[in-house]
C-alpha cells in the first residue's frame, strides 16, 4: 500500500509545488502576457488531467488490490466509454491549441509602425545596430566582414552611412513602442533571449530572422544566448535597458554612425597597434 | 470480496478465414533448417541465436548506458556544486551532455528495446523458432558493438568526443570553438551513427520480416501480444526514419572533410573568413528531426507495447480495448512523421509552418492520450498484484502523463517560444522519453528475468531499487521544469550572475544533484541485484506470473535452442485471456485448445505478492 | 521534405494496403480456436514459397534505401534555392553509364528468366554479362568523378557539384552492395548440386529486382541533375520558403 501513499503525495505535492514554491516565471516586461495566459490555460487543464489521472490509479490500486479470492472483472473493452474519452481530450486539445494558435499569429504578425534594430550575434559577444535619421538599416553581408567593419555593412549602401553601431554596451530601446527585432549571426547559430520579454528566435548565418514585441516597463534585463554556441556560450551575456522614448532618442542621437566610425577606425587601429 | 463476473458474451468460436498473405510456417522443421552452433565461439560470440543476440545488445546497451549515467553524475556536480570537480571545464560539460544525450536516446535506449527486447521477445511470443534471417541478426549486433566502440575511442582521440550538443547542430558542430569540432571528435561521432543506422537497419529488415513471416500457427495479427505490436511498428518508423540521420551525417562528413558546403553558409569565425558558402544549417534541422522526431516514438512505442502487457499479466486483467490501442500505436507511428518541425519553433524557419505542425503535434496527443487511459481502466475492477513490473508499470503511467502533459506545453507552438532551449525542455525530455521508457526497461527486465534465467530476481533489492529509482526521479525532473519556468536556459555551464534567477533556484540545483546521485546509486543495486540472482535467484518455474502470452509456455526455461520442441505451438485465443468467466483460472495460455480450457487445472505456483 | 513526405505516402499506402487485410477490426476476444481451418488437427500446411521472407526482407530494403535517396532529393530541392547554387554540366559519359546499367538491369532480367527455366548455360552467360556491364557503369562513374574534377568542378566549388559527387557515391554503394550478392549467387550457380536450383533462381530473381529498383533510382537522380525537373522543384519550392 506505500504506493498508494507515494502516489497521493504525488498528487497532491505537485500542485502545492506549483502553487506555493517561489520558483515561477519572472515578472513580464513586454506585450507577451498573452503567452503567459495561454501557459496559465495550459497549466489549469493539464493540471487537472495529472491530478485526476494519479488519484485514479491510486484509486484502483487501492481498492482493487490482489485477494485470494477476488477475480478480476471481465470487460474486453467499452467503445461508448473510450468515444467519450476521446472526445474530452479533444476539446481539451482544441482549448489548448486555439488560443495557441491566436497568439502564434499575433507573434509573427510584426505591426506596421513597429521601428526596427538589429542583433548580430558572434561567438561569443552581441552587437546591436539602429538605423539612422533616413530610418533605415543599410545592406549587411557576412562577406563584407573586416577588423574595421565588423557588422559587414555594405558601404556602397547609402542607407548603411548614418546606422549607429553599439558593440561591448547596453542595448537600449524605447518604452511603450513595437520593435522588431532583425536577428543575424556571423559564424554558428545563436538565439536572443531575454527572459522577461518572453521571446525569442534563433539565429542563423546567412539568414535574417526576426521577432517583434514591445517593452511595457523601463529597467534593465540580461541578454543570454540560448542556442549552444560552443565554448563560451553561458559567457555570452548583454544587458538590455528600456528606457523613456524621448530619452532614448537623446542617446541615440549621442552615438557615433557608421560613417564616422569608419574615418576614425584606421586611426584607431593604428594608435592600437603603437 | 468476490467480484462475480456478468456482463459481456463469454468467448465463442467463430470459424473464419485468414487473409491470404498469412501463411505460417510449418509446424515441424526438418534439423537441418535450424542454424546449430558448433562451438563456444559460435555459441556465445558469433552467435546467430536471437535469445544470445538479444543480451549481447542489452549487454552491451546497459554497459554504455552506465558510461552516460556517470557522465550525468558529472555534469550535474558541475551545475549543483560549480567548480567543485576541477577537471570539469568548459569543454568536458559539454563533451559530457553531449555523450551522455547520445547514448541514452540512440545507444542505450533504442539498442535495448528493439535489439534487446525485439530480439527476444519477438520469436518467442509469435511462436517462432528464430528470427527470419539469423546471420544477418549477428551482423547487425557486431555493427552495433562497432558503432558504441567508437564512440568510445572518441574518448581517447585528441581533443575528446564532440562537445556539439547530441543535436550535432552545424555550423557549431565541425568548428573550433566547439570542443572535438576541428579535431577528430565529430568524425568519430558521425561515423558512429552512420554505422549505427547500418547496423540497426540489418537488424529492423529481421524484426519487421519475422513479425510479417514468422508468426506461427493461428497467431493472427490481432491476436499478438502489445509488445510485439509495439516493437514492430517502432521498428518499421526506424527503419523509415534512420535514413534521414544517416544522410545528414553523410552530408556533414562531407562538409568537415571535403569543404563542401551541404549545411555551411559563408561565415567569420574568430575573424576569419572561412571557405564556406551558402549552406543552409536549417536544411540540417530538418534532416535530423525528420529522423529525431520518429525517434522519440520509436523509444514510446516499444515502452506503450511492453507497459501494456505488464500491467495486463499482473492485474489479472485483459488489456481494456485491444482494438484501440493497436489503431493508437499505428496512428501514432503515422503522425509522429508530420510532427518534426516541432522542435524547430524558434530556429528561424518560415513561421507559417507554426500552425501546421502545432495542430498535428496536438492532434498526436488525442491517441497517446487514448492509450493512457486504457491503462489505468486496465487497473480498475482488475485484481492487482503489486509485483516489482507493476509497481515499474505504475511509475511509467506516472512519469509518462507527467512528460507528456508538459509536452502540450512546448507542442503549442507560442508557447513554446519562452520554453524553447530552456530546462523546462531538459525536465520534459527526460520525464517524457528518459524516466519513463527506463522504468519499463526495468518493469520488463524484473518480468522476463525468469523466463531468460529460470529464476527469480530478488524481491528486497528489487523493491529498495524502485522506491529510490521512481521517486528519485520524480523528485529530479518535476522541480526542474520550474527552473525553466523562470528561465534557466538549457546547456549552461554554469548560470552565472543574472538578475531574474534567484538565489533560491541555486538551493534547487544542489537538491536535484543530490537526487541524481542516490538515484544512479540505486541503480548499482540493480545490476548488482541481477548478477546476484542469477545464482541466489528463487527458482522460477516456467511461467511464474501464470501469464498468457506464448514465450511462457515453452518446454524448457529458459527456452532451449529452436525455442520449441519438435512441434511449433499452434494459438488458438488472443494474448490477453485473463480472467475469463467459467473458466477455471484466471488465466488461460494463448496455446490452449478451447475444448481443454474448462478441464484443465494448473499445475502453477501462485505468484508473488 | 516534399521529396520524402511523397515517398513516405507511396509508403503508407503499401502499409495501409497491407494492414487492411488483417482484420483489425475483428473482435480477437470472440475468436477462440485457430482461425485457420487449414492448421487444424491433422491438416496439412499451405506450401509457402521458399523465398517469401527473402522476398518481403528485400522489399523492406528497397523502402529503407528509397527513403534514404527520397531525403536526398528533398535536401536537394531544398538546398538549390540558394542563390549560390550553380548546376554543372551534365558530362556526355554519364547518358552512356545508364544505358550500360540499363542493360545491365535488362540482363540481369533475362538472366532469371532464363534460370527460372532451367536454362541454365544461357543463365551463366547472362549472369557474367549482368555483372560485366554493372562493373562498366561503376568504372564509367569513376570517369566521370575524374571527368569533373579535371574540368575544375570540384566537390567543394559548389553545392550543386557536391550533390552530384554524393548522389553518384551513394548510388554506386548500393550497387556495391548489390554485386556483394550477385557474387554470392554466382558462385552458388556454379556449385549448385549443393544449393539447389529453386534457390539459385530465387536469389537471381531478387538480384534481378534490386537491379530494376537501382536503374529507377537512378533515372529518377539523372531526372534531377540534368534539370529535367526544374519546373517541379521550382512548383515545390513555393510551399518551402
Amino acid at each position: 500500500m506505500k504506493i498508494v501513499v507515494l502516489l497521493l503525495l504525488i498528487a497532491v505535492g505537485s500542485v502545492l509545488f506549483h502553487l506555493v514554491s517561489p520558483w515561477y516565471w519572472t515578472p513580464i516586461a513586454s506585450n507577451w502576457e498573452y503567452i503567459d495566459h495561454t501557459i496559465t490555460i495550459t497549466f489549469w487543464i493539464t493540471g487537472v488531467v495529472f491530478t485526476a489521472i494519479v488519484l485514479f490509479v491510486a484509486y484502483c490500486v487501492y481498492r482493487f488490490r490482489y485477494k485470494p479470492e477476488q477475480r478480476a472483472h471481465y470487460e474486453p473493452e467499452n467503445r461508448r466509454l473510450e468515444g467519450w474519452l476521446t472526445l474530452v481530450t479533444a476539446i481539451g486539445v482544441v482549448a489548448m491549441l486555439a488560443p495557441g494558435l491566436i497568439v502564434w499569429h499575433q507573434f509573427v504578425t510584426v505591426p506596421k509602425d513597429a521601428s526596427a534594430f538589429e542583433v548580430v550575434g558572434q561567438q561569443w559577444q552581441w552587437s546591436y545596430r539602429y538605423p539612422g535619421k533616413d530610418g533605415k538599416l543599410g545592406a549587411a553581408d557576412i562577406k563584407h566582414i573586416t577588423d574595421e567593419n565588423p557588422l559587414g555593412l555594405i558601404a556602397e549602401d547609402p542607407h548603411g552611412q548614418d546606422d549607429v553601431i553599439i558593440q561591448g554596451d547596453d542595448l537600449k530601446v524605447p518604452l511603450g513602442k513595437p520593435v522588431k527585432v532583425l536577428l543575424r549571426s556571423v559564424d554558428v547559430l545563436h538565439d536572443f533571449y531575454v527572459p522577461e520579454f518572453r521571446s525569442k528566435m534563433d539565429m542563423i548565418p546567412g539568414m535574417v530572422t526576426y521577432f517583434w514585441f514591445t517593452p511595457t516597463r523601463t529597467g534593465t534585463f540580461d541578454v543570454l544566448c540560448a542556442e549552444l554556441c560552443g565554448q563560451g556560450h553561458a559567457y555570452m551575456r548583454s544587458k538590455v535597458v528600456v528606457v523613456p522614448e524621448a530619452e532614448f532618442h537623446a542617446w541615440l542621437d549621442q552615438q557615433p554612425t557608421f560613417a564616422q566610425l569608419q574615418q576614425t577606425a584606421p586611426a584607431k587601429i593604428r594608435q592600437a597597434a603603437k | 470480496m468476490v467480484d462475480i463476473p456478468r456482463g459481456p458474451t463469454p468467448p465463442q468460436i467463430i470459424p473464419d478465414t485468414v487473409p491470404p498473405d498469412y501463411m505460417p510456417p510449418p509446424a515441424e522443421v526438418k534439423e537441418v533448417e535450424l542454424y546449430h552452433a558448433h562451438s563456444w565461439i559460435t555459441k556465445y560470440v558469433f552467435c546467430q541465436d536471437a535469445k544470445i543476440i538479444a543480451l549481447q545488445y542489452a549487454g552491451t546497451a546497459l554497459a554504455i548506458g552506465f558510461v552516460a549515467l556517470v557522465l550525468s553524475w558529472l555534469m550535474r556536480l558541475q551545475l549543483g556544486f560549480p567548480g567543485l570537480l576541477a577537471f570539469i571545464d568548459v569543454n568536458v560539460y559539454y563533451q559530457f551532455i553531449t555523450i551522455h544525450g547520445m547514448v541514452m536516446v540512440i545507444y542505450l535506449i533504442t539498442a535495448i528495446f528493439l535489439g534487446g527486447f525485439g530480439n527476444y521477445l519477438i520469436p518467442l511470443m509469435l511462436g517462432a523458432r528464430d528470427m527470419a534471417f539469423p546471420y544477418l541478426n549477428m551482423l547487425s549486433y557486431w555493427v552495433y558493438l562497432l558503432a558504441v566502440l567508437m564512440l568510445v575511442a572518441s574518448f581517447f582521440a585528441p581533443g575528446g568526443p564532440t562537445g556539439a550538443g547530441w543535436t550535432l547542430y552545424p555550423p557549431q558542430a565541425i568548428l573550433s570553438g566547439t570542443p572535438g569540432g576541428q579535431q577528430s571528435g565529430i568524425l568519430l561521432m558521425l561515423i558512429s551513427l552512420i554505422l549505427f543506422v547500418a547496423g540497426f537497419t540489418m537488424g529492423g529488415l529481421n524484426y519487421v520480416v519475422t513479425v510479417l513471416q514468422g508468426r506461427t500457427r493461428g497467431m493472427t495479427l490481432m491476436r499478438m501480444p502489445l509488445t510485439v505490436w509495439g516493437i514492430f511498428t517502432a521498428t518499421v518508423m526506424a527503419l523509415l526514419a534512420f535514413p534521414a540521420l544517416f544522410v545528414a551525417c553523410v552530408m556533414m562528413l562531407f562538409d568537415r572533410l571535403l569543404g563542401t558546403s551541404f549545411f555551411m553558409p559563408s561565415l567569420v569565425e574568430m575573424g576569419q573568413h572561412l571557405k564556406y558558402g551558402g549552406g543552409s544549417p536549417i536544411l540540417f534541422q530538418h534532416l535530423f528531426w525528420f529522423f529525431g522526431h520518429p525517434e522519440v516514438y520509436i523509444v514510446a512505442l516499444p515502452a506503450f507495447g511492453i507497459v501494456s502487457d505488464l500491467i495486463s499479466t499482473h492485474a489479472r486483467k485483459n488489456i481494456f480495448g485491444y482494438r484501440m490501442m493497436v489503431w493508437a500505436i499505428i496512428a501514432i507511428g503515422a503522425l509522429s512523421f508530420v510532427v518534426w518541425a516541432h522542435h524547430m519553433y524558434v530556429s528561424g524557419m518560415n513561421p507559417a509552418f507554426g500552425f501546421f505542425f502545432a495542430v498535428t503535434t496536438l492532434i498526436i496527443a488525442i491517441p497517446t492520450a487514448i492509450k493512457v487511459y486504457n491503462w489505468v481502466l486496465t487497473l480498475w475492477r482488475g485484481n492487482i498484484h503489486l509485483t516489482i513490473p507493476m509497481l515499474f508499470a505504475i511509475g511509467f503511467i506516472v512519469t509518462f502523463v507527467n512528460g507528456g502533459l508538459t509536452g502540450l506545453f512546448l507542442g503549442n507552438v507560442v508557447v513554446d517560444v519562452p520554453l524553447s532551449d530552456t530546462m523546462f525542455v531538459v525536465a520534459h525530455f527526460h520525464m517524457v522519453m528518459g524516466v519513463a521508457p527506463i522504468l519499463v526497461i526495468f518493469g520488463a527486465i524484473y518480468h522476463w528475468y525468469p523466463k531468460i534465467t529460470g529464476r527469480m530476481m530478488n524481491e528486497a533489492m528489487g523493491q529498495v531499487h524502485f522506491w529510490v529509482t521512481f521517486a528519485g526521479a520524480y523528485l529530479i525532473f518535476f522541480p526542474m521544469h520550474y527552473l525553466g519556468l523562470l528561465g534557466v536556459p538549457r546547456r549552461y555551464y554554469e548560470m552565472g550572475e543574472t538578475a531574474f534567477v534567484p538565489p533560491s533556484a541555486h538551493t534547487l540545483n544542489e537538491f536535484i544533484t543530490v537526487m541524481a546521485l542516490i538515484v544512479g546509486a540505486a541503480q548499482i543495486l540493480f545490476v548488482f541485484n541481477l548478477l546476484w540472482s542469477l545464482r541466489y535467484g528463487r527458482d522460477a518455474g516456467p511461467n511464474p506470473w501464470q501469464a498468457t502470452t506464448l514465450e511462457w509456455q515453452t518446454p524448457q526455461t529458459p527456452p532451449g535452442h529452436g525455442n520449441w520442441g519438435k512441434e511449433l505451438p499452434a494459438v488458438y485465443r488472443w494474448a490477453y485471456d485473463y480472467s475469463v468467466p467459467g473458466a477455471p483460472e484466471d488465466f488461460i495460455p494463448q496455446n490452449q485448445p478451447p475444448q481443454r480450457a474448462a478441464t484443465q487445472a494448473s499445475l502453477q505456483p501462485a505468484p508473488g505478492e | 521534405m516534399v521529396g520524402i513526405l511523397t515517398f513516405l505516402a507511396v509508403v503508407t499506402v503499401i502499409i495501409g494496403w497491407y494492414l487492411s487485410r488483417q482484420r483489425l477490426f475483428s473482435k480477437p476476444w470472440l475468436e477462440v480456436g485457430v482461425i485457420d481451418e487449414a492448421f487444424g488437427a491433422g491438416g496439412q500446411p499451405r506450401s509457402e514459397p521458399l523465398d517469401r521472407p527473402a522476398r518481403l526482407g528485400l522489399g523492406l530494403f528497397l523502402a529503407v534505401a528509397g527513403s534514404l535517396f527520397a531525403l536526398l532529393i528533398s535536401a536537394y530541392v531544398m538546398r538549390r534555392q540558394f542563390p549560390d547554387w550553380q548546376a554543372p554540366p551534365v558530362s556526355d559519359l554519364l547518358w552512356f553509364n545508364t544505358g550500360v546499367l540499363a542493360a545491365s538491369s535488362l540482363a540481369l532480367h533475362v538472366t532469371q528468366r532464363l534460370a527460372g527455366s532451367g536454362r541454365w548455360d544461357d543463365a551463366k552467360l547472362g549472369l557474367f554479362m549482368a555483372v560485366s556491364l554493372a562493373l562498366l557503369f561503376l568504372l564509367g562513374q569513376v570517369l566521370v568523378w575524374r571527368q569533373m574534377t579535371a574540368a575544375g568542378y570540384l566537390v567543394a566549388g559548389n553545392p550543386a557539384n557536391a550533390f552530384l559527387y554524393l548522389i553518384i557515391t551513394l548510388h554506386a554503394l548500393h550497387l556495391g552492395g548489390g554485386l556483394v550478392a550477385l557474387g554470392r549467387n554466382a558462385l552458388r550457380l556454379r556449385h549448385m548440386e549443393e544449393a539447389g536450383q529453386a534457390r539459385v533462381s530465387a536469389g537471381l530473381r531478387l538480384c534481378a529486382v534490386y537491379w530494376h529498383f537501382l536503374l529507377v533510382v537512378w533515372l529518377v537522380m539523372l531526372a534531377f541533375l540534368a534539370q529535367w525537373v526544374d519546373d517541379v522543384v521550382a512548383f515545390c519550392g513555393q510551399f518551402l520558403t
